[in-house]
């Protein structure tokens, strides 16, 4: 089953607001090899002018994954989560994420393409915080491969 | 130790780092990340979807790619944006894991207007098979 075209420019209603936390930046950091002292040691990331921890560049995809579930298991998207493979993804920043930041994240389908069988789904999860301060947009291509009837 | 974004132009090297990963690495990144999908930690369901094997996140590779530039970058700038391609799995076997080599070069140097400096990120395996295409990150001064 392709993907219902008609997802193109749904907008899902945000997420539950995420608080990025500490510890979690430190053990996404130490996951990635981010070894830069302003992911581990608050001291250092104060020194640098941040209020607290930077979150490395792709640790946006925790909170975005939230909203991704929102769009994979909508029963009109006919998306078959078995089939998903990531594309392309992208981050784009009006300021980097600290500690103590809270984000809302919502998601707007941008694109749906069909390809030689497979079908391509771009949507972009906006992250703001509560007073809608934009902090950082991810962008995420899934592509969905076509089944046996579809090759 | 400041780095000046001005002194770079196009082609120059900024960053290179070779990262051994090994099936631990997966485990972790699944548990920091919250991506449990079983196909980066058991052989039997990568293969039942016609993968060679475990292989690793994506977004895993995508996150280490870019640490030899924040490392380099240290107080001197943040990333605006970076986006990647993913061209090829990186296949991780239980025994030997696998190897990626990151590479930074300058792609546009820095612009006066916007303070941004573009780079561009070679990712390959051991076997010079590239992992990430159109791979950039903007970063800037700060």
């Amino acid at each position: 089953m392709a993907v219902n075209p008609m997802l193109v420019d749904v907008v899902f209603s945000p997420v539950d607001a995420y608080l990025v936390g500490r510890e979690k930046i430190r053990e996404f950091a130490s996951a990635t090899f981010a070894v830069d002292p302003q992911h581990h040691e608050v001291e250092v990331a104060k020194a640098r002018g941040f209020a607290d921890l930077v979150a490395p560049p792709t640790f946006p995809i925790v909170i975005q994954e939230k909203t991704l579930h929102q769009l994979l298991g909508h029963p009109d998207a006919g998306i078959d989560f078995s089939r998903v493979v990531h594309g392309d993804q992208q981050f784009s920043y009006s300021r980097p994420i600290v500690a103590g930041d809270e984000l809302i994240a919502t998601l707007r389908v941008t694109k749906v393409q069909s390809l030689g069988g497979h079908s391509m789904v771009t949507s972009e999860s906006v992250m703001a915080t509560p007073e809608g301060e934009h902090v950082v947009t991810a962008t995420s291509t899934l592509v969905v491969r076509g089944g046996e009837d579809a090759a | 130790m400041s780095v000046d974004l001005a002194v770079f132009d196009k082609g120059d090297e900024v960053a290179r780092e070779t990262f051994a990963l090994t099936r631990d690495h997966l485990v972790r990144y699944a548990g920091a990340s919250g991506d449990f999908n079983p196909i980066h930690y058991r052989d039997d369901v990568a293969q039942q979807v016609g993968l060679e094997g475990v292989l690793a996140h994506g977004m895993l590779t995508m996150g280490l790619a870019v640490t030899p530039i924040l490392t380099w970058l240290g107080e001197s700038g943040t990333v605006r944006s970076y986006q990647v391609r993913f061209t090829k799995p990186v296949y991780v076997p239980a025994d030997e894991g696998a190897t990626l080599t990151s590479v930074a070069t300058v792609m546009k140097p820095l612009e006066a207007e916007s303070g941004e400096l573009t780079l561009s990120l070679s990712v390959k395996t051991e076997a010079g098979d590239t992992v990430l295409g159109k791979a950039q990150v903007v970063v800037a001064a700060r």
